[in-house]
C-alpha cells in the first residue's frame, strides 16, 4: 500500500476553532449585553407560560415546572445554536463579494473549516452565554434537572449535534447566496422558519396534536427543542436515542447536501466567472 | 471675527493602572491659547498629531465647551448660540462628510438651501458660481457615495460656503487627494477669501498648503501656540540654511568656498548649502565666480516643512 | 414648529423617494417583514391551541393588544429604529458634524433615516387588529372610537420617546446601546400581553418607568370594558396622549441634557 502523505489536517482543525472561540472572546461587552438581553426574554417568557399554566395541568406533556425549564434553556441555548447573528450572512457576503475565490482556491475544505470554527464559537457561548441566564432563572423560578448522569452525557451529545445540524442549516442558506441576487430576502424567510419551528419561540410540543409529532422531526428541532427535551426527559419517540438519531440524520444529510450544493456553486463560479 | 482669550480645554482620560483599577489623570489638550483672527484672513493652523488642533477647532465651532478661557466667534459665544453661530460659519471636516451619502450631490445641495433658509435665487447663483469653479458639473447627479474623494471634497466646500457664511473652519481639507485635487481646493479658497472676503481658518498636516495659501501661520504644540506670525517671518528667523544653486560652464571637482558647502553634484550644476549669520547669497556668488566660470543661478530657501518639522522637535 | 416639521418632512422625503425606485424590492421586503414579525401571533395561536384564556383574557382580546402594540411598534421603528446605528455617529464623528448645523441635533439624527419596509409589521398588526375587532362584539361608543385611534398615535409616540431616552446611555458608554435593545424589543413583546401576567416589579417598570403599560394594555381595557388589574385605573386608557406628550418631553430633556455633557465630557 502506497504512504498516505496527506494525513487529516486536525492540528489545523483545532486551530481554526480555537480561532472561531478567541472570536468571540474578543468582544465581552457583547456577551454581556446578550445575555442580558437573554435573561430578560427568559423572563418576559416565563410569565407568559405561567399564565398558560393557571388554567391547565399539563400542556404538551410538560407541567409548569418543565414548560419554565424549557424556557431557560432556550434562552441559554440560543446564542449556542446560533439562531441569529452574522453566522447566517458571512459566507453568503463573500459569495457576493467574489471573496470566496481566493477561499475556493486554497487546499481547505470549506466546510470542515466553517463546522470547526463555528464549533470553537459554539463552545464560547455556552460557556459565557448559556450558563448565566439558566442560573438567573433557576433562581428566580423552580426548574427542573436531570438526576441521570446519563441524561446529563446525553444532553451533552445532543447540544454538540444541534450545533452541527444549526451550521448545516446555516451553511445551506448561505449558499443561496450563489444563485440568488438579493438573498437577503431569503435570509429573512429562513430565519424566520427556523425561529418558529426550532422551538424558539413556543415549545414545538405545544402544536396542535399531529403536528407536534411533524414539527419535530424536522431539522429545525434538532437544533433546540431536541437537546431540550433529552434534558426535560420529555422526546419525540419516548426514547433518547430515536432523539440523538434523528439528530445524526440530519446533520448527516444536511451537510452532506451543503457539500453537495458548495460543489455546485463551486462549478457555476467556474463557468460563469462569478 | 476670532478672538480667544485663555481657551483652555481639560480632558480628564481614564486609564487601566494595574489589572482591574482605573487611575483619572487631567490631560490639558488646549492650554491657554489666545487667538486674534480678523475678519478676511486666511490663516493656517499646524501642530503635530495631539497638539490640540482639532480639539481648538471644536471649542471655537461650539462642539466643544471650553475648560476656561473665553471664546468668540463672529462675536458670538460658541457655547451660548450655538445655533445662531451654526448659521454664520461653515465647517469641513477632511474625513467626515456633510453630505448626504446615498443621495445625488443636487440634492444634499438642495437639503442644505432649506436647513440654513437661502433664498431660491440666491441659492442658485451661488451653486453656478461655484460649481463652475470647481467643475461640479459632470457629477451634481451622481450619489456621494459614489464620489471619488477628490470630487466629494469639491463638494464639501461648496456644501460649506452655499450659505455664505463669514467664517469658515476646515480640518485637513486636502487630505488624501491628489496633486490635481489638493490644486483646486487651494485655489477656491484662495479665491473666495480674495473676492467674497470669508474669513478662512484651516488646520492642515501638508504644508505645501500652507506655502500656497497662507501669510499668517498658527503653530501649536502641547495645547500652547507656539508661533504665530507671517509665514515669510518664520522662514527667515528660522530658517536657517538656505542653498545656492550653480550651473558651471564645466563639470568639476566640488567648489571650494568659506561660508558654504557642497551637498550634490549633477553634473555641472553644484549645491550650495549656506548659513543666513555666515555670509550672504551676493557674497557667496562673488567668491563661486572668482573659482570658476558661472553660468546661471539660482537661491533656494529652506522648505518650510523642514523648519516645522525642527520647531516640533527643539521648540522655538 | 412647523418650520422643525417642513425640514423633517424634506430630510425624509428624499429618503423615500429613493425607495420607491426600486418598488419590487422593497415590495418583497415589505411582505418579507410582514411574514418574519407574523411569527409573534402564530406563536400566540399556538399557546391558545391548549388554553382559552391567558390569565382570564381571551383570544381576541389578547388580539386588540397585540394589534395596537404592534402597529405602534412599527410606526415608531420606522421613526426611529435606527437610533440603535447612531452610536457609530458618535464613534466616527458624525455627530460633529450634526452639532454644527443650525438644526437640533436629535431631529438631525431621527431623520437620518426612513426605512418604508419597516412598514410591513404594522401590516401584520393591522391584519391581527382586524381580526381582533371582527371578533369581539363591542358596544363600540365615540368614546372607544377615540381611544382606539389615539392609543396607535399614543403608542407610537411612547415607544419612540422610550427609545430616544434609552438611546441617550450612548453618550455616556457607547457600547451600552446593546442593553437598551434588550428594553426596546422586550418592551414591544410584554405590550402584547395583559401586564398581569408578569410579576410585579415588571409591572411597576412598566407603569411607572417605561409606561409601555398605556401603549396598549389601558386602552383595551377601556375598549373591552374591563376592570384594571394594576395599581392605577382603567380610565387611564382615556389619557394615554397626555402619558406620550409627558413621556416625549422628557425624552427631549433627556436628550439635551445628554448632548450637554457630550459637548463638556469631550467631543
Amino acid at each position: 500500500m502506497p504512504l498516505d502523505r496527506h494525513r487529516p489536517p486536525v492540528r489545523l482543525h483545532w486551530e481554526l476553532a480555537r480561532r472561531g472561540f478567541r472570536r468571540y472572546a474578543a468582544y465581552p461587552g457583547a456577551t454581556i449585553a446578550g445575555l442580558f438581553t437573554n435573561t430578560f426574554f427568559g423572563l418576559l417568557i416565563a410569565y407568559v407560560l405561567l399564565a398558560v399554566y393557571e388554567t391547565r395541568v399539563e400542556v404538551g406533556g410538560y407541567d409548569v415546572v418543565e414548560a419554565v425549564t424549557y424556557v431557560w434553556l432556550g434562552q441559554g441555548l440560543l446564542s449556542v445554536v446560533a439562531s441569529f447573528g452574522p453566522t447566517w450572512s458571512e459566507l453568503a457576503l463573500r459569495i457576493r463579494s467574489g471573496d470566496i475565490a481566493t477561499d475556493l482556491q486554497r487546499p481547505l475544505d470549506l466546510q470542515a473549516a466553517g463546522l470547526a470554527q463555528d464549533a470553537g464559537r459554539a463552545f464560547y457561548q455556552l460557556l459565557f452565554r448559556a450558563l448565566p441566564p439558566f442560573v438567573v432563572g433557576g433562581l428566580v423560578f423552580e426548574i427542573t434537572l436531570p438526576d441521570d448522569p446519563m441524561r446529563w452525557l446525553a444532553f451533552a451529545l445532543s447540544v454538540v449535534l444541534a450545533v452541527a445540524v444549526s451550521f448545516a442549516i446555516r451553511f445551506l442558506v448561505n449558499l443561496w447566496a450563489f444563485w440568488l441576487l438579493d438573498y437577503r430576502g431569503s435570509l429573512a424567510l429562513a430565519m424566520a422558519t427556523t425561529s418558529l419551528l426550532s422551538g424558539m419561540v413556543v415549545p414545538l410540543v405545544y402544536f396542535p396534536g399531529g403536528l407536534a409529532d411533524v414539527v419535530r422531526a424536522l431539522p429545525f428541532a434538532s437544533m433546540l427543542q431536541a437537546p431540550i427535551d433529552v434534558f426535560l426527559g420529555e422526546e419525540l419517540g419516548g426514547s433518547t436515542l430515536v432523539v440523538l438519531a434523528l439528530q445524526l440524520l440530519w446533520a448527516v444529510l444536511l451537510l452532506g447536501l451543503g457539500r453537495a450544493l458548495l460543489a455546485a456553486g463551486t462549478r457555476k463560479l467556474v463557468v460563469q466567472g462569478g | 471675527m476670532i478672538e480667544a482669550h485663555d481657551l483652555t480645554r481639560r480632558f480628564v482620560v481614564r486609564e487601566r493602572a494595574g489589572l482591574v483599577r482605573r487611575r483619572k489623570r487631567v490631560v490639558e489638550a488646549v492650554a491657554g491659547v489666545d487667538l486674534q483672527i480678523a475678519a478676511g484672513e486666511l490663516v493656517g493652523y499646524v501642530g503635530p498629531n495631539g497638539a490640540g488642533k482639532s480639539t481648538t477647532i471644536k471649542m471655537l465651532t461650539g462642539i466643544l465647551v471650553p475648560t476656561s478661557g473665553t471664546v468668540r466667534v463672529a462675536g458670538l459665544d460658541p457655547v451660548r448660540r450655538r445655533i445662531e453661530l451654526t448659521r454664520r460659519i461653515g465647517v469641513v471636516f477632511g474625513q467626515r462628510s456633510q453630505l448626504w451619502w446615498d443621495l445625488p450631490l443636487a440634492d444634499s445641495f438642495d437639503l442644505l438651501r432649506h436647513v440654513y433658509r437661502v433664498p431660491r435665487d440666491q441659492h442658485r447663483a451661488q451653486l453656478e458660481q461655484f460649481g463652475e469653479l470647481l467643475e461640479l458639473g459632470p457629477f451634481l447627479a451622481t450619489p456621494v457615495r459614489q464620489l471619488s474623494l477628490g470630487q466629494r471634497m469639491r463638494g464639501e466646500l461648496v456644501a460649506a460656503l452655499l450659505h455664505e457664511p463669514e467664517v469658515i473652519f476646515l480640518d485637513e481639507p486636502t487630505i488624501g487627494l491628489d496633486v490635481v485635487a489638493k490644486a483646486a481646493v487651494r485655489e477656491f479658497l484662495l479665491e473666495v477669501n480674495r473676492e467674497r472676503g470669508v474669513t478662512v481658518l484651516l488646520t492642515t498636516h501638508d504644508l505645501a498648503d500652507i506655502e500656497r495659501l497662507c501669510r499668517r501661520l498658527l503653530i501649536i504644540d502641547r495645547g500652547r501656540v507656539i508661533w504665530d506670525g507671517g509665514l515669510d517671518e518664520l522662514v527667515e528667523r528660522y530658517g536657517e540654511e538656505r542653498t545656492l544653486v550653480v550651473d558651471l560652464a564645466e563639470s568639476r571637482a566640488p567648489l571650494e568656498v568659506s561660508g558654504a558647502r557642497v551637498v550634490r553634484i549633477d553634473g555641472p550644476r553644484q549645491w550650495l548649502r549656506f548659513s543666513r549669520g555666515e555670509t550672504t547669497a551676493a557674497a557667496l556668488v562673488g567668491a563661486v565666480a572668482a573659482e570658476a566660470q558661472l553660468v546661471d543661478l539660482s537661491v533656494e530657501e529652506p522648505e518650510v516643512e523642514e523648519i516645522v518639522r525642527r520647531i516640533y522637535k527643539e521648540g522655538v | 414648529m412647523g418650520d422643525l416639521a417642513g425640514i423633517y418632512a424634506r430630510l425624509i422625503g428624499a429618503r423615500v423617494r429613493s425607495q420607491l425606485e426600486y418598488r419590487a424590492s422593497l415590495a418583497l421586503q415589505f411582505v418579507g417583514m410582514a411574514v418574519l414579525t407574523g411569527i409573534d401571533f402564530v406563536a400566540i395561536l399556538v399557546l391558545f391551541e391548549n388554553v382559552d384564556a391567558l390569565d382570564g383574557w381571551r383570544l381576541e382580546e389578547i388580539a386588540l393588544l397585540y394589534g395596537i402594540a404592534t402597529i405602534s411598534f412599527a410606526l415608531s421603528d420606522l421613526a426611529v429604529g435606527h437610533l440603535d446605528l447612531f452610536p457609530q455617529m458618535i464613534r466616527d464623528g458624525t455627530f460633529d458634524q450634526i452639532l454644527v448645523r443650525p438644526l437640533p441635533s436629535l431631529l438631525q439624527v431621527v431623520a437620518s433615516d426612513f426605512s418604508l419596509r419597516r412598514l410591513g409589521k404594522a401590516l401584520q398588526g393591522l391584519a391581527v387588529l382586524v381580526f381582533a375587532l371582527t371578533q369581539l362584539e363591542l358596544d363600540w361608543t365615540a368614546g372607544k372610537v377615540f381611544v382606539l385611534v389615539a392609543a396607535v398615535i399614543a403608542g407610537t409616540v411612547i415607544y419612540a420617546a422610550v427609545w430616544v431616552a434609552l438611546a441617550t446611555v450612548a453618550f455616556w458608554i457607547v457600547d451600552a446601546i446593546e442593553f437598551v435593545n434588550a428594553f426596546t424589543y422586550g418592551g414591544s413583546y410584554l405590550s402584547q400581553y395583559p401586564i398581569t401576567i408578569f410579576g410585579r416589579w415588571l409591572r411597576g417598570l412598566v407603569l411607572f418607568v417605561l409606561p409601555l403599560a398605556f401603549v396598549a394594555y389601558f386602552p383595551a381595557l377601556v375598549i373591552l370594558d374591563r376592570e384594571s388589574g394594576l395599581a392605577l385605573p382603567a380610565e387611564l386608557g382615556y389619557l394615554t396622549s397626555l402619558v406620550a406628550a409627558g413621556t416625549a418631553l422628557v425624552a427631549v430633556s433627556a436628550w439635551n441634557g445628554a448632548v450637554r455633557h457630550y459637548r463638556s465630557a469631550g467631543g
